[in-house]
C-alpha cells in the first residue's frame, strides 16, 4: 500500500489514535483478533465463565417452567422482584452502545470510532438478556405472544393502556433497529474479514455475511445512507426506551413508583450504567489484545466523563426524589421513602448511595480517570449500585405501601440468584463469542481518522 | 338489567372474627387448600379476616377484626388499566371488577398496583385432597397455576341467579336469588350485599349511615365495600390520611 507510505503532516490528535498507524496497521490489528492473534487468557475465562453460567441459567430456567414461579421469593406484597429488576438494568446497559453508536455519529464524535462495535454488540446482548426477563417473570410465560396484537379467534386484543404493552413494542424496536443498525455498520468489516480470511471456511462464511460487499463509490454512498437513516431512528430509542420502562413504575399509586420525573432519572441512569458495562468490557480487552493504541486512554477518559456526568444527574434525581416525598404532602410517599433511608431495606439504601453517588465524584480527578485499573472498579461498582437502584425502587417500594397487615420483606432464593448470574453467563458467552468471530473495533471507522483519509478536506482547503 | 353498582356493607362492630366468611369463599369460588409448605404470603384467599388494634397497651388496647377482599373500585381501578391482557374488566351492568384467568398471563401487574393486596396468584396447580374434587362447585371453573385471582362477588351466582330470573320471564333479577357466599355464611349478619344505585337497598343506606366508611377512600379508587364502625379510631385506621393535600388526586 503505497499511501502507507506518506508523510503524516496533521495527524489526528493522537489521543484517540496513537501515532503511526496506517491503513494497513489498523486493518492487520483489528483482523487479526479474529483471524490470526492467539486466543489469550482472558478470552478463554471469559467464555469459559460465561458458559458455566449460561448452563445455569437452563437450569434455573428449566425448574422455573416446570416448577412456577414460585421457586423465587417473591410473595404478597412484593410480587415483583428479581426478575423486573433484572430486566430494567440489562435494558439501561444497553443504552451505551445506541448512544455511542447513534447520537454521537450525529453529533460527529470521532472518538466514539473505536468502541462503537462492541458497545453495540454490548447493547444487543444486553437487550437478549433483558428480553428474556418479562417472559421468566408470567406465569405463564408458553402464552407470551398473547402480548403481541394479532388477529385472534377471541377478538380479544392486548390492553393499550397497560405500560407491559408499550414495552413490548418499545424493546422489540430497539432490539430490531439495534441489530440491524449493528449488522450493517459490521458489512464493510466483513468484506474485508473474507478478503483476508486464509481458511476456506471462514472465507466463505465472512463472504456469505458481507452480502457482496466491494466497497465501490456507490456501495459507500448507499452505507452512508443507510447508516444515517440508522442513526436517527435509534437516536430517539436511547430516550424513549428506558422512558417506556419508567412507566411500568409510574402508571402504578403505588408510593414510591408514581412519580412523574421518572423518565429523565431512568433514561440517565440507564446510561450511567451502560457507560460503566463500556468500561468494564473495554478495559481488559484492550490490555489482554494490545489495543491500547486504538482504545486509547482518551477514549477511558471521555467515558468516565460521561458517566460522571450522567451520575449527578442521577444523584439529582435522588435527592428530588426524597424532596418531593416531603413536597408532596402524602404520607404514603413520605412513609415510602421514611423506611427506605431507615426501614429493612437501609443497608441496602445506604449502600447504593455511595456505589451511585458517593464513588463518582473521585471521577472529578484526572489522576483517577488516567488509571485504567480504577476506572475498571468504579465502573463495577457504579454497575453493582444501578442494580441495587432498581432492585429498591421495585422492592423496598412494594414491600411496605398502603397496608401495613400486607407488609413483608422479599427475600431471594437460590433460584433467583441463579436466574441473574445465568443472564451474565449468557452476556458474556455472547459477548466474547462476538469478540472472537467479528471485528470488536470498527476497522473502517478507526480508519477515518488518519490523516490519509482526510483527503477531501485538505483539497478544499 | 342495567345500571346496577353491586357493592357490599361490613359492619366492623358486628364482626367476630370467626372465619365464616373465609370458609364460605374458598368453598364456594373453589379455591383449593393450601398445599403443604405454603406461607400466608403464599395461599389464596379471596377474603381474610385482619385483626387490627389501636397500638395501645394494657386496658387501652382496643382491637377489632376487618374482613378484606377486592374493594371493587370503581371505573378507573387501578388493576384494570396496568392489565396487558385485559384481563381484568369492570363490567358495566354490574359494576363487579371481573377477573378472567382464561385470558391472564400471570405478569401480576395486577397485584402490584392494587393498594389494598386483595388479589392472589396462583404459585401452584390446585389440588385437592382425593375425594374432595367431587364437591367442587360445578358453576365455578377452577384456576390454573400461574394465574392472578380475587373476589368476584360470586359471579357464579350472579350468572345462576341470570337464569333464574330468565326462567321466571323476569327482566331483573331477584335480590334473594343472588347472595354471595360470604354474606351468606355470616353467622352475625355483618356483611350485607346489594345495589348501591337502589335507594331502597339495605346496603346502600348502609352506606349513607354516618360512621360508614371506604378503605384508603382517599386515593380516589371509589371503592364499593363500605365499613361501618361507631368507634372513630377504627375509621381513622381505614380511611387513608391524606397529609395536607388529597392523595393522588
Amino acid at each position: 500500500m503505497a499511501d502507507e507510505q506518506q508523510v503524516i503532516e496533521k495527524p489526528e490528535p493522537h489521543e484517540i489514535l496513537a501515532k503511526g498507524y496506517t491503513f494497513g496497521t489498523i486493518t492487520d490489528q483489528i483482523a487479526a483478533v479474529v483471524l490470526t492473534k492467539r486466543t489469550p487468557l482472558l478470552w478463554i475465562v471469559g467464555i469459559g465463565t460465561g458458559f458455566a453460567l449460561l448452563n445455569l441459567l437452563l437450569l434455573s430456567a428449566t425448574l422455573l417452567f416446570a416448577k412456577g414461579v414460585g421457586i423465587w421469593g417473591i410473595r404478597t406484597p412484593v410480587m415483583w422482584g428479581f426478575a423486573i429488576t433484572n430486566f430494567v438494568w440489562w435494558i439501561g446497559i444497553g443504552h451505551a452502545g445506541t448512544l455511542i453508536s447513534a447520537i454521537l455519529l450525529l453529533l460527529n464524535q470521532k472518538w466514539r470510532n473505536s468502541i462503537n462495535r462492541f458497545a453495540e454488540a454490548m447493547t444487543l446482548f444486553a437487550v437478549a438478556c433483558a428480553g428474556m426477563f418479562p417472559l421468566l417473570h408470567m406465569g405463564r410465560p408458553w402464552l407470551f405472544y398473547w402480548l403481541f396484537p394479532y388477529p385472534n379467534s377471541t377478538t380479544v386484543q392486548p390492553n393499550f393502556r397497560s405500560p407491559l404493552v408499550w414495552d413490548v413494542f418499545a424493546v422489540s424496536t430497539y432490539a430490531t433497529v439495534s441489530a440491524l443498525f449493528w449488522f450493517v455498520g459490521l458489512i464493510p468489516d466483513l468484506g474485508t474479514l473474507r478478503d483476508r480470511a486464509k481458511n476456506s471456511f471462514a472465507k466463505y462464511a465472512y463472504g456469505m455475511l458481507a452480502m457482496g460487499w466491494r466497497g465501490s463509490a456507490r456501495h459507500w454512498s448507499v452505507y452512508e445512507t443507510a447508516t444515517l437513516l440508522l442513526a436517527g431512528m435509534s437516536t430517539p430509542l436511547v430516550l424513549s426506551v428506558h422512558t417506556v420502562v419508567s412507566f411500568d413504575f409510574t402508571i402504578a399509586i403505588v408510593p414510591g413508583w408514581h412519580s412523574t420525573f421518572f423518565p429523565p432519572y431512568f433514561v440517565a441512569g440507564a446510561i450511567y450504567s451502560g457507560f460503566a458495562m463500556v468500561l468494564a468490557l473495554a478495559i481488559p480487552l484492550r490490555a489482554s489484545y494490545g489495543l491500547e493504541g486504538i482504545i486509547t486512554a482518551r477514549h477511558l477518559d471521555n467515558c468516565a466523563k460521561v458517566m460522571l456526568a450522567t451520575g449527578m444527574i442521577v444523584a439529582y434525581a435522588y435527592i428530588m426524589e426524597v424532596f418531593m416525598s416531603w413536597y408532596s404532602g402524602s404520607v404514603y410517599e413520605q412513609q415510602a421513602f421514611w423506611n427506605r433511608m431507615t426501614g429493612p431495606y437501609s443497608t441496602q439504601y445506604w449502600f447504593l448511595v455511595t456505589c451511585n453517588i458517593v464513588s463518582p465524584n473521585l471521577l472529578w480527578f484526572k489522576s483517577f480517570r488516567s488509571k485504567p485499573a480504577l476506572l475498571f472498579l468504579s465502573s463495577i461498582i457504579v454497575l453493582i449500585g444501578m442494580w441495587l437502584e432498581r432492585y429498591m425502587i421495585i422492592v423496598s417500594s412494594l414491600a411496605q405501601d398502603y397496608v401495613p397487615s400486607s407488609w413483608s420483606l422479599f427475600h431471594a432464593t437460590r433460584w433467583d440468584w441463579a436466574t441473574y448470574w445465568g443472564t451474565i453467563g449468557l452476556f458474556l458467552f455472547l459477548f466474547f463469542l462476538f469478540v472472537r468471530l467479528l471485528p470488536m473495533i470498527s476497522i473502517f471507522e478507526v480508519r477515518t481518522l488518519l490523516p490519509q483519509a482526510k483527503v477531501r478536506q485538505e483539497v478544499k482547503r | 338489567m342495567t345500571g346496577k353498582r353491586y357493592g357490599m356493607s361490613i359492619d366492623i362492630d358486628r364482626c367476630t372474627g370467626c372465619g365464616a366468611c373465609m370458609v364460605a369463599c374458598a368453598v364456594e369460588n373453589n379455591v383449593p387448600p393450601a398445599p403443604e409448605g405454603a406461607t400466608d404470603r403464599k395461599g389464596i384467599t379471596w377474603m381474610r379476616v385482619f385483626p387490627v388494634d389501636n397500638g395501645r397497651d394494657g386496658p387501652d388496647r382496643k382491637s377489632v377484626f376487618v374482613p378484606m377482599l377486592c374493594q371493587q373500585c370503581g371505573q378507573d381501578a387501578p388493576c384494570v388499566s396496568v392489565c396487558p391482557q385485559q384481563a381484568v374488566q369492570v363490567d358495566p351492568a354490574t359494576g363487579i371488577v371481573g377477573q378472567m384467568p382464561e385470558r391472564c398471563l400471570g405478569c401480576r401487574y395486577c397485584m402490584a398496583a392494587c393498594p389494598y393486596h386483595a388479589r392472589y396468584f396462583n404459585w401452584w396447580d390446585p389440588a385437592w385432597p382425593a375425594g374432595m374434587e367431587k364437591t367442587l362447585n360445578p358453576n365455578v371453573a377452577p384456576r390454573m397455576r400461574g394465574v392472578v385471582e380475587k373476589c368476584n362477588f360470586c359471579h357464579g351466582r350472579w350468572h345462576a341467579a341470570k337464569e333464574r330470573a330468565v326462567g321466571r320471564g323476569a327482566r331483573e333479577i331477584d335480590p334473594a336469588d343472588y347472595v354471595p357466599a360470604c354474606v351468606e355464611a355470616c353467622p352475625t349478619a355483618a356483611i350485607r350485599f346489594g345495589d348501591l344505585n337502589d335507594p331502597r337497598s339495605p346496603v346502600a343506606q348502609a352506606a349513607q349511615q354516618s360512621g360508614s366508611f371506604r378503605l384508603l377512600e382517599k386515593l380516589g379508587t371509589e371503592p364499593k365495600i363500605y365499613y361501618h364502625s361507631a368507634r372513630e379510631w377504627v375509621r381513622e385506621i381505614g380511611r387513608a390520611p391524606a397529609g395536607k393535600e388529597q392523595v393522588h388526586g
